[in-house]
């Protein structure tokens, strides 16, 4: 079972996972212009730019546990899953500085520095960005294979900065990034539980 | 296309219309029909001359957390209170305590249009053509007595009718508090109304408090209970997070939330690109509020 769906997972290209990583763009493109983001287009913009950074986050966080677990493997996407969630993190730092806060440098930079979300939320951002600079095949290259593994576990930080960073936006306990903070915690504590690939899940030879 | 609302017809031609419609339907059944087609309003010289946000905007656009922490949840979910049969309890140093009716505090022929600035304390703001009278004239009637300092005020508990009450978000009930100067001041007013017609349930139906130039959130909604009191009551946003919020809770460009600026503020309904205008002290209310707070250090009492 796991083996035939590894050999169809082979056989998936890459680019068919940069295609669904550009749906929830498309999806909010659409809303946009049809003027279907409620009152406050802004907020729903941002928002929505964030979570969808956060989802891809998480399943770029699941793709080791998954293995270590089912035996199925997706680690071949787990780069573009990681660059997809740069690029929605991008677009919702961009919709914050040009619509949220229109411009106003001074008053970004001090809010910033000042409050613990937005540093949370920046110091997640710097990460994902030495991440996607870094993502190419030239990088793994040139740094060699486990200076770039040890340079690419910071996504690790950076998923609890960015969990934080939502929970704390919050003006009370609200129960999705509750939840959203609970799935990186068990993701990132099964790295610890489960070391290596349960012996069910490599199939016996034949 | 993005459609402003300066291209609608306005609230008020589409109203006559119904109201015409409304007063043939009248002559020929009961009169007592004729009343909620319209609350024909008093205009007031405290009102701003902004142009107020649509409808739209402001029933769809709430933090009212009895029916959900989200900006849509109210409009969703508040369809199921129920506000017929409403009473208000005044209670504590008042001469004629006792339970009023909604008709009782805010009488239809005492309503006025107030159309106000409403600065949220998460930095959005609107303009709300309210509908109410002035808070002063039902403390007035109710007749505080000279040991009262300040006034508390409570929103109704019922989870079956309001889903956000069935976890523990806030300590509910929802309360609030003025101080009495405050609360005696022209400017504060019980809202039964908006844009001529009922409160909608989203908005703080059927009787809600408005200080505008204070945060939205001292403006308590679906009032149920006013108790006059000599020492200062808690109110819910300080009790849950005291550094964040205060008893005061005036809009002050100057004095930050402690997660986000109040410097300036986003206009709602301004469109994607509408970006943010400078935040006035005292949500522009100064000239008339000010002298209250004349001698405190408002970064103490925020």
């Amino acid at each position: 079972m796991v083996r035939a769906a590894n050999d169809a997972l082979r056989r998936l290209p890459v680019w068919a996972v940069w295609l669904a990583g550009t749906i929830p763009f498309a999806l909010l493109v659409w809303d946009t212009v049809t003027n279907n983001l409620g009152v406050d287009p802004v907020q729903q913009i941002e928002h929505r730019l964030g979570q969808t950074a956060l989802y891809f986050l998480v399943a770029g966080l699941a793709v080791t546990p998954l293995m270590r677990l089912t035996g199925l493997s997706l680690m071949r996407f787990r780069r573009a899953i990681g660059v997809i969630c740069f690029a929605y993190a991008l677009a919702h730092v961009l919709a914050w500085v040009v619509m949220d806060m229109a411009l106003l440098w001074g008053q970004m930079g001090r809010d910033i520095v000042k409050r613990p979300y937005l540093l949370f939320g920046m110091l997640g951002f710097a990460i994902l960005t030495i991440l996607a600079v870094t993502s190419t095949n030239l990088s793994i290259r040139r740094m060699g294979g486990q200076a770039w593994r040890r340079l690419h576990k910071l996504v690790y930080p950076a998923a609890v900065l960015v969990a934080m960073h939502w929970l704390w936006a919050t003006k009370v306990n609200e129960v999705q990034p509750i939840l959203w903070a609970s799935a990186i915690a068990i993701l990132l504590a099964l790295r610890v539980v489960v070391r290596r690939p349960l012996a069910y899940t490599r199939p016996a030879r034949a | 296309m993005k459609l402003n609302w300066s291209d609608v017809t306005p609230y008020r031609m589409f109203l006559d219309r119904r109201k015409f419609i409304a007063a043939s339907a009248a002559m020929l059944a009961a009169p007592g029909l004729l009343r909620a087609q319209g609350l024909n309003a008093r205009p007031s010289p405290l009102s701003t001359d902004e142009a107020p946000n649509s409808f739209e905007d402001i029933t769809n656009y709430n933090n009212f957390y009895e029916f959900g922490t989200g900006k849509t949840d109210p409009a969703r979910n508040a369809g199921a209170l129920t506000t017929d049969l409403w009473s208000v309890e005044v209670t504590g140093l008042v001469d004629r305590p006792g339970s009023y009716g909604v008709d009782d505090l805010a009488p239809a022929n005492a309503l006025e249009e107030r159309i106000y600035r409403l600065r949220c304390v998460e930095a959005w703001s609107m303009v709300v053509p309210w509908i109410g009278v002035p808070l002063a004239g039902v403390l007035n009637k109710v007749g505080v007595q000279p040991s009262a300092k300040y006034v508390e005020f409570e929103t109704l508990v019922r989870p079956e009718e309001m889903p956000g009450q069935r976890r523990a978000i806030l300590d509910w009930p929802y309360r609030e508090g003025l101080r009495l100067d405050e609360a005696m001041h022209p400017l504060t007013i019980l809202a039964t109304g908006l844009y001529d017609q009922p409160m909608p349930n989203q908005n703080g139906a059927p009787i809600r408090l408005v200080v505008p130039w204070k945060y939205g959130f001292k403006s308590i909604k679906s009032i149920v209970r006013i108790h006059l009191r000599e020492d200062q009551p808690v109110n819910t946003w300080k009790q849950m997070q005291a550094n964040e919020y205060g008893f005061y809770a005036n809009v002050n460009p100057t004095v930050d939330h402690p997660r986000w600026s109040q410097a300036t503020e986003r206009v709602i309904g301004a469109g994607l690109f509408g970006g943010r205008k400078e935040t006035q002290m005292f949500n522009g209310y100064g000239d008339q509020v000010a002298s209250l707070y004349a001698g405190m250090d408002l970064s103490v009492n925020y």
